[in-house]
C-alpha cells in the first residue's frame, strides 16, 4: 500500500483502465515505487517523480465516468501517490473536472458567453442547445471568435470536440482551411496555411519547413541566439519580452536540465491566433521549439494546450509523430548529436494557466497558482529549473529570422517593432478571422481589410489586447499598431485581439461580463485579485441595475483598480480592472451612457 | 557573494545592514520599522499570497512582498507611501469585507492604523458576497469556522511540507470560492487528518479553533486576560518538545509550543497537544 491515507471509495474498472491508458501513453513508469518514507516523496519533493501525471490522470477520470470520483482519486493516490486531498485540490481547480455526481449523463456542451459570443447569440445557442436535451456549461472565451457564438463538446467516453471543425476537417485534411487573406503575397507567419495540408510532413517539407532547423544547426547556438537578439523579437503573447533575452538567459545556465516550452494555453478572450496557427500549421510550432531547444540548449521541450483545443491538440500530437519518425525529434534532433524531443500536456480549463508559473504548477500536478517572482523562470521554471517559455506565434517567427537572417526580417514592421503581428479580429466587421499586418498597420486599415464595420455599421469602440486589455474609440483608427504607440496611447496590443463593436451594442453588458470573467478566472491565491475581482463585479452589476455609476462607486472601483494594480501576484490581476477602466473613461459605460441590463 | 557578508540597503532613507539571506521583512524588523503580516509566519515557508506586507522597491513596477523578498545590496525600499498605505488598506479592507474578522486579533490595530472601512462596499442597503458556511464541528479536538478563514494556507503548509507531510488537506476550489478542504470535503476524522494541531496552531483569525477553546467561547467564558501559561517538557517520549500550557481557572485550555523552540518550531503531535486530561486525573 502506498504511503497515502486513501478512503475507502474504489475506483470501477473503467476508471482504473482510463487511468493506465493515460500513463502509459503519457510514458508514466509502470512501477509505483511503494515508499514508506512519507519525507522522502512527500509533496514537492516528488516532483518530476510522478505528480506531473496527475493531470492526464485526471483528465483520463473525467473523460471515462464523466467526474472525478473519490474512487478515481483513490486510485490515483495509489498509482501516482498523491494524497487525496491534493489530488482533490487540483481537480476542483479546473473548468473541465467535476468534483460532484454529474446530474445528467453524457456529453457537456460549453457554450461561450464572453464578448464576442455575447453580441453573437450565444444566450440563443445555449437555449437552443438545451431544448434538443444538450447539457449545457457557460464557458469563458473558447477561443473561436472568428466564428461565434462557439462550442466545444466535453465528451464522455469519446474524444472531446468542437462542432464548427466537423466535417471540414473530419478526414484531417486542412486544405479547405481558407483565410481571409488567402494568397496575399505579404504573409510570412500565416503563408503555409491552407497551402500545406497540416498532417503532412511532406507538404510541410515542400513548403520550406525543416529549413529552418538545419540552418540553425549550421549556425549552432551561439549564431541562432545573435540572431533572435538582433531581430528584435518580442513575446506576442502581450507581455512583449525580448525572446532574444529570454533565451540567452537560459543558455547561459549551466548543470542543470533545462527546459523550453510552448504555450498554447492561449485562453484571452478575443483570442485565436495560436489555435489557428496550431491546427493549420502544427509542424511550425514543433520546429520552432526545436530550434529553442537548440539555442537555449535544452533537450526537452513541453507543449501545454488549452483542453477546449482537440482538433489543434490532436494536429500537433501527429506532427510529433511523424517528426519523431523522421529523426526531426529524439536522440538526433538538434543535430551532432544534440537531443531534443517534445510532450503534449493538456490544461483543463483555466485562463490563468497561461500566466508562464501557473503553467509550470498546472503542468507538474499542481494548482494553477502563479508564483512570486523573482525567481524567474529563467532560472526557476518548470520544475525549478531553467526554462524558456514562449507561445506559437513568438516560436514561429523564429523560422523566418534564421532562414532569412535578422536584417530581411527587421525590414517589415517599424524600427521598434520589427515583424508582423498577428491580428485576431472579430466582433463586428464583415469578415472575421485571423490577419497578418507588418507592425505599424493602422488600427482603421485593420477593420478595412476585415471589411469594415457591420451592424449599424458605426463604430462604438474596439476592445484591444482582450478582457486584459483596454477599449479605445473611433477616434483611434489612426493609431498606428506597434508596441510603442499602443503604449503612448494608453491601450496594448496584448494578444492581438481587434474586436469591433458598433453602436447598437450594450457595452454595459459587455463589460460586466468582462468583470465576471476575472472574478470566475481569479485563482484564488492572493487577496487584492480574489476579493477585488468580486467587488470590481459587484459594482458594476449595481451600475447596470441602476443606470448609472456614483462618484463614490466610481472612486471606489478607483480604489479597487489600484490595489490589484499594485499589489496583485501575477498579471491576471494586474489588469482585471484594465479594459472596465478604459469604457468607464470613454463613457461607454456609467454616467450618461444609458447603461442598462439590455441583452445584445 | 559570500553568505556571511551582510547586505546594506535603504528603508525609508535609513541605511540598514541585514544579514545575508535576510527579507525585506526581517531588514524591517531589524531596522524597527514593524510591517503587517498574515500569511507569514517565522516557522513556515512564505507563501506571500495575502499581500498585506507589500512595500514599495525602487525599480520595481509592482509593490513586492516584503515578507518573501530576499533584501539585496542597494535595495531602495519605502513601507510609508502612499502606494503602501493604499494597499495595506484596501487588503485588510478586503479581508474584513468577506469574512468574520472579529477573533483576528492580530490585524484589529493595523486595521485602524490604515483606516481600513470593510463595510463601504455594500451599496445602499445591498450587501456583498460574504463567505459563509456552517461551523464544522466533527470531533472534540477541533473545530473549523471558515467564515473566519482568510485563505493564508498557513494550515495547508503545515499540514504538509512545512511541518506533518501528512496533506489531509488542501486548497480547493478557485477564486472567490475558494476553500480549504479535505478531499471532497470528508470528515475530518474519515481523512488523512493525525490530530497533531499544527493547523489550529498556526491559524491567524480563530478560523481553526480548538474544542475546549470553542467550547469555552460559546459559553463566553473564555477569558485569556486571565490565562497563565507554564512552560514545561511534554512527558511522553524523548524528544523533550517544549509546551506551553495555557491554563484557566486551574483548568488546562490550550498547548502550544514556542515558535523558536528548536526542537518544535512550535509544532507539535497529538500526544503532546492533546493528551493532557489526565493533569486533571480524567
Amino acid at each position: 500500500m502506498a504511503d497515502v491515507h486513501l478512503g475507502a471509495e474504489q475506483a470501477t474498472e473503467a476508471e482504473r483502465a482510463a487511468v493506465d491508458a493515460a500513463l502509459k501513453r503519457y510514458g508514466a513508469d509502470p512501477v509505483v515505487q511503494r515508499r514508506t518514507e512519507r519525507l522522502a516523496i512527500g509533496g514537492t519533493a516528488r516532483r518530476q517523480q510522478r505528480r506531473h501525471y496527475l493531470l492526464p490522470a485526471l483528465h483520463s477520470l473525467q473523460n471515462a465516468a464523466g467526474w472525478i470520483s473519490p474512487g478515481g482519486v483513490n486510485y490515483i493516490g495509489e498509482v501516482l501517490l498523491v494524497p487525496p486531498a491534493e489530488a482533490y485540490g487540483v481537480a476542483s481547480f479546473y473548468d473541465l473536472f467535476r468534483t460532484d455526481p454529474p446530474d445528467h449523463d453524457g456529453d457537456t456542451v460549453h457554450v461561450c458567453v464572453d464578448a464576442a459570443c455575447q453580441i453573437s447569440g450565444c444566450e440563443e445557442l445555449a437555449a437552443s442547445v438545451a431544448a434538443a436535451g444538450g447539457h449545457v456549461h457557460r464557458s469563458p472565451c473558447l477561443g473561436q471568435c472568428e466564428r461565434a457564438p462557439a462550442m466545444f463538446v466535453q465528451a464522455v467516453g469519446g474524444p472531446d470536440r468542437v462542432p464548427a471543425d466537423e466535417p471540414a476537417d473530419e478526414d484531417g485534411d486542412g486544405a479547405g482551411y481558407r483565410l481571409p487573406q488567402a494568397g496575399d503575397p505579404g504573409l510570412r507567419l500565416l503563408r503555409r496555411i491552407g497551402v500545406a495540408d497540416p498532417a503532412s510532413l511532406e507538404d510541410y517539407r515542400a513548403c520550406g519547413g525543416y529549413e529552418a532547423l538545419a540552418r540553425a544547426v549550421e549556425m549552432g547556438p551561439e549564431a541562432v541566439l545573435a540572431a533572435v537578439a538582433d531581430s528584435g523579437l518580442s513575446g506576442r503573447g502581450g507581455a512583449a519580452f525580448p525572446t532574444g533575452v529570454k533565451w540567452r538567459a537560459v543558455a547561459a545556465e549551466t548543470g542543470r536540465p533545462k527546459h523550453v516550452v510552448a504555450n498554447c494555453d492561449e485562453s484571452e478572450p478575443g483570442t485565436f491566433k495560436d489555435r489557428v496557427v496550431m491546427e493549420q500549421d502544427p509542424f511550425a510550432v514543433i520546429e520552432s521549439l526545436t530550434i529553442a531547444g537548440l539555442a537555449t540548449g535544452a533537450a526537452q521541450g513541453w507543449i501545454y494546450i488549452r483542453g477546449e483545443y482537440p482538433l489543434a491538440t490532436a494536429r500537433l500530437l501527429g506532427a510529433a509523430d511523424q517528426a519523431r519518425a523522421a529523426g526531426l525529434l529524439g536522440p538526433d534532433a538538434a543535430g551532432r548529436g544534440r537531443a531534443f524531443d517534445v510532450a503534449v500536456w493538456r490544461g483543463a480549463g483555466a485562463y490563468i494557466c497561461g500566466e508562464e508559473t501557473a503553467l509550470f504548477n498546472s503542468l507538474e500536478g499542481f494548482r494553477g497558482e502563479p508564483r512570486n517572482k523573482p525567481p524567474f523562470p529563467t532560472t526557476h521554471g518548470l520544475f525549478g529549473q531553467p526554462t524558456a517559455v514562449n507561445n506559437p506565434e513568438t516560436l514561429i517567427n523564429v523560422l523566418d529570422i534564421v532562414t532569412e537572417g535578422p536584417e530581411a526580417y527587421r525590414a517589415r514592421g517599424t524600427e521598434r517593432s520589427p515583424g508582423t503581428k498577428l491580428l485576431c479580429l472579430s466582433g463586428r466587421v464583415r469578415r472575421p478571422g485571423l490577419y497578418e499586418v507588418p507592425f505599424g498597420t493602422r488600427l482603421g486599415e485593420v477593420l478595412d481589410l476585415a471589411g469594415g464595420v457591420t451592424g449599424s455599421g458605426e463604430l462604438q469602440a474596439v476592445l484591444m489586447g482582450g478582457a486584459a486589455g483596454s477599449f479605445v474609440g473611433p477616434d483611434s483608427l489612426d493609431l498606428p499598431l506597434t508596441l510603442e504607440d499602443a503604449r503612448e496611447a494608453g491601450t496594448t496590443l496584448g494578444s492581438g485581439v481587434v474586436m469591433a463593436f458598433d453602436t447598437t451594442v450594450d457595452m454595459t453588458a459587455v463589460v460586466v461580463r468582462i468583470a465576471e470573467f476575472f472574478r470566475n478566472e481569479s485563482c484564488g491565491q492572493c487577496v487584492p485579485c480574489r476579493v477585488g475581482t468580486v467587488r470590481q463585479h459587484e459594482a458594476l452589476v449595481r451600475m447596470a441595475e441602476r443606470g448609472e455609476l456614483s462618484a463614490q462607486r466610481r472612486e471606489m472601483l478607483d480604489d479597487v483598480a489600484q490595489v490589484m494594480g499594485d499589489a496583485s501576484i501575477c498579471g491576471l490581476g494586474h489588469t482585471a480592472a484594465s479594459a472596465v477602466r478604459s469604457a468607464l473613461d470613454l463613457g461607454l459605460v456609467g454616467a450618461g451612457s444609458g447603461a442598462g441590463l439590455g441583452r445584445n | 557573494m559570500d553568505g556571511s557578508t551582510p547586505v546594506r540597503l535603504t528603508i525609508d532613507g535609513q541605511e540598514v545592514e541585514a544579514p545575508a539571506g535576510s527579507t525585506i521583512h526581517a531588514a524591517c524588523e531589524g531596522a524597527g520599522i514593524s510591517t503587517p503580516t498574515l500569511c507569514w509566519a517565522e516557522n513556515l515557508t512564505p507563501v506571500n499570497v495575502c499581500r498585506v506586507c507589500v512595500v514599495e522597491l525602487e525599480g520595481s513596477r509592482a509593490l513586492v512582498p516584503a515578507c518573501s523578498r530576499p533584501a539585496e545590496d542597494g535595495m531602495e525600499v519605502r513601507t510609508d507611501t502612499e502606494r503602501v498605505r493604499h494597499s495595506r488598506r484596501m487588503v485588510l479592507e478586503f479581508l474584513g469585507s468577506g469574512v468574520d474578522l472579529s477573533q483576528a486579533e492580530s490585524l484589529h490595530a493595523w486595521m485602524e492604523h490604515y483606516g481600513a472601512d470593510p463595510d463601504r462596499y455594500a451599496d445602499e442597503g445591498h450587501p456583498v458576497e460574504r463567505i459563509s458556511e456552517p461551523v464544522k464541528v466533527q470531533d472534540e479536538l477541533y473545530v473549523r469556522d471558515y467564515e473566519k478563514c482568510v485563505l493564508c494556507y498557513k494550515c495547508v503548509e503545515a499540514c504538509g511540507d512545512d511541518a506533518q507531510h501528512t496533506y489531509a488537506i488542501a486548497v480547493a476550489g478557485r477564486g472567490f470560492d475558494a476553500r480549504i478542504s479535505t478531499e471532497f470535503d470528508v470528515a475530518l476524522p474519515e481523512s488523512a487528518c493525525v490530530y497533531c494541531g499544527n493547523c489550529v496552531g498556526v491559524c491567524p483569525t480563530g478560523a481553526l479553533q480548538f474544542k475546549t477553546e470553542f467550547d469555552l467561547r460559546q459559553a463566553d467564558q473564555w477569558r485569556p486576560e486571565e490565562q497563565t501559561v507554564t512552560r514545561t517538557v511534554c512527558s511522553y517520549c524523548g524528544v523533550g518538545c517544549n509546551l506551553d500550557l495555557h491554563v484557566q481557572d486551574e483548568r488546562i485550555v490550550k498547548v502550544t509550543s514556542p515558535s523558536d523552540h528548536s526542537v518544535t518550531s512550535g509544532h507539535l503531535c497529538i500526544k503532546g497537544r492533546f493528551g493532557w486530561e489526565y493533569v486533571h486525573g480524567e
